[in-house]
């Protein structure tokens, strides 16, 4: 082995053993609170637990973790959409990123829906934060979220009629020769 | 003539509502002073310091309420990204917050270092740490001296901006630029500490702390500014953690959440400093605590310039760093892989990764999907002020228009932040 291929071995660095130990920890309140079937595809990238959940748990989900005395998830750190045209069912999906400051700890809870019926439930009562986070995803991805107190457009013009962030506009024109890279492919 | 006659229209008007509502004196008059002015604060003006804009609703001079616009400069960073390899992502992020535009710089950098696993030496992490606290006292000196000149002192910042103006020397002589930086590199710095940066940082770091105290000395007890800034759009812990406040606005109202000690980036764990915090979160808490933030940042300066290990200035990850010019000359594999990075041929692991730097005004966060691509799946770029702008209409509300001025000021939100 090279000192190459040692710099750029692709893996995840080995988590230390206490961010192992924090995480499987909230895992267990996780599943104690929520229940085992509630969480999908559990792990780690980077240290930072992650689980996918479904739509119609996601507010109770959150709720509970912001109320929880021992962990106290006060924190909503961000929340973004993102689209996987290829996942038929499931191609929209929220990612949600929250912090509890008394502990430092850091979760990240996705979920995944049918572009078709893009209907989520709002943060907004949990946070203030969350307002313009799921305004800012309705701009881009289409999210429409029940109970938003003004699910408008934010960052894009009033009057635009699709939802730019998604997979299907490309950032450049398609029918553009110019560019072609017969090599590179681009 | 026809002035009379409309006067006399009017009294008549008068007369007659009076009539309906017996007892009340003058009821059109009284309902003429519930009526509320549209004012149009921005999106140009010169007193908000940034393209966006705020309509508000107006009882006198008092702000009954305020819906904020923003996107007036959307570039849509986060689809460009999606089409660029990583390390022409780095000039999208000097463009957000482009008063210490080097942390976004560097935050980026360790992003994709996270998310490749490539640890960097010891003496590129002191670098970046000091080429990140520059920022922040720039962007802290910014942030106050027009604060000052939104209270109606403008000498202070003419005065500190002369030291602003030495950073940005600094600057130039680490990365080329001033303004976007686009300072360092996936894996390290782009080139080392040169003697003349050193002389200039030490020269530097002798002067400024002469001319920060003066500042402070005009400000901090003047009494004047006090009275425009003491108890001016005060906001609670609870409050600002629920509206996501990070960096001096939270830490102004009292708590304690900084990502360089609470999550330690690049080595920040080796260095001695104190987190200033205030304790009822208004605009002269916000401005008291970036002072002392600066204070803090010299401490780490300090440090880290005296303790400046010796070593390489990269990681030995040619994959991913450039190799140096005379190399690619006469090495075949300097060749390829100069080739391959420029290209964007260099495949990334398949991967999701969050990193977080405490930018100028908050927390800078980066969540970047990689499905494996020359470019990210992905990029969401968690903007400080785009979360805690919200609160600004509730903590406008109620105040004079010059009160709101200062209050947003005191907030540090860069346009070019807010709206990516």
């Amino acid at each position: 082995m090279t000192p190459q291929d040692a710099a750029v071995a692709p893996e995840a660095p080995v988590a230390e053993d206490p961010i192992k130990a924090q995480n499987a920890q909230v895992l267990a309140l996780l599943t104690r609170l929520f229940g085992a079937d509630t969480f999908t595809d559990v792990h780690e990238p980077y240290g930072l637990l992650t689980a996918t959940t479904t739509r119609e748990r996601i507010h109770e989900i959150i709720a509970g973790l912001q109320q929880d005395q021992e962990l106290k998830f006060h924190f909503l750190t961000t929340m973004c959409g993102i689209n996987y045209p290829e996942n038929p069912g499931q191609e929209l999906g929220m990612i949600y990123h929250l912090h509890s400051l008394t502990k430092n700890i850091r979760l990240r809870l996705k979920i995944f829906f049918p572009v078709a019926e893009p209907v989520v439930p709002t943060l907004t009562d949990l946070y203030n934060a969350a307002n313009w986070m799921e305004r800012e995803a309705y701009d881009f991805y289409g999210v429409i979220f029940t109970g938003h107190p003004n699910l408008l457009r934010i960052l894009n013009v009033e009057d635009m009629d699709y939802f730019p962030m998604r997979k299907q506009y490309p950032v450049e024109d398609g029918t553009r020769e110019d560019k072609t890279d017969l090599f590179f492919g681009r | 003539m026809a002035v009379n006659d409309a006067l006399a229209g009017t009294h008549k008007i008068q007369e007659e509502a009076a009539a309906q509502r017996p007892g009340q004196l003058m009821p059109i008059l009284n309902d003429f002073s519930q009526e509320l002015t549209t004012l149009n604060l921005g999106p140009t003006h010169p007193a908000t310091h940034g393209i966006f804009q705020n309509i508000l609703q107006m009882d006198g001079e008092r702000i009954v309420s305020g819906v904020p616009t923003i996107g007036y400069i959307h570039r849509a960073f986060e689809k460009l990204a999606e089409r660029k390899p990583f390390y022409q992502i780095t000039t999208l992020t000097d463009r957000m917050n482009y008063c210490s535009s080097p942390i976004n710089n560097l935050g980026w950098h360790m992003t994709v270092e996270k998310l490749l696993g490539v640890t960097v030496p010891k003496r590129a992490q002191y670098i970046r740490v000091i080429m990140m606290e520059l920022a922040r006292i720039a962007d802290h000196l910014i942030c106050n001296s027009i604060l000052g000149v939104d209270t109606g002192a403008f000498t202070g910042f003419l005065y500190v901006f002369q030291e602003r103006e030495k950073i940005y020397e600094i600057y130039e002589e680490v990365c080329g630029a001033r303004l976007t930086t686009n300072m360092g590199r996936v894996g390290g710095m782009e080139r080392d500490l040169s003697p003349v940066a050193i002389d200039k940082l030490r020269a530097w770091l002798k002067s400024f702390p002469v001319v920060m105290k003066e500042f402070e000395s005009m400000f901090n007890r003047n009494r004047i500014f006090m009275d425009r800034v003491v108890n001016v759009g005060p906001i609670s812990a609870e409050k600002a953690l629920s509206y996501g406040f990070t960096g001096p606005n939270l830490r102004a109202a009292g708590v304690d959440y900084d990502v360089r000690a609470m999550n330690p980036y690049s080595s920040y764990e080796d260095f001695e400093f104190d987190i200033p915090v205030g304790t009822n979160g208004d605009t002269y808490d916000r401005f008291i605590v970036r002072n002392e933030e600066i204070w803090q940042s010299l401490r780490i300066i300090n440090q880290a310039l005296d303790r400046l290990p010796e070593g390489p200035y990269h990681a030995d990850a040619p994959h991913y760093y450039l190799p140096t010019k005379p190399e690619v000359y006469k090495s075949m594999e300097a060749l390829i892989y100069h080739f391959k990075i420029v290209m964007g041929e260099i495949d990334a692991p398949v991967g999701e990764v969050y990193h977080a730097v405490e930018g100028g005004n908050g927390e800078l966060g980066f969540y970047l999907v990689s499905d494996g691509g020359r470019t990210p799946y992905r990029l969401h770029f968690r903007r400080p002020c785009f979360i805690y702008y919200q609160a600004y209409p509730e903590m406008a509300v109620g105040t004079t228009l010059s009160d709101a001025i200062v209050i947003l000021s005191s907030m540090n939100v860069i346009a070019g932040e807010l709206d990516a």
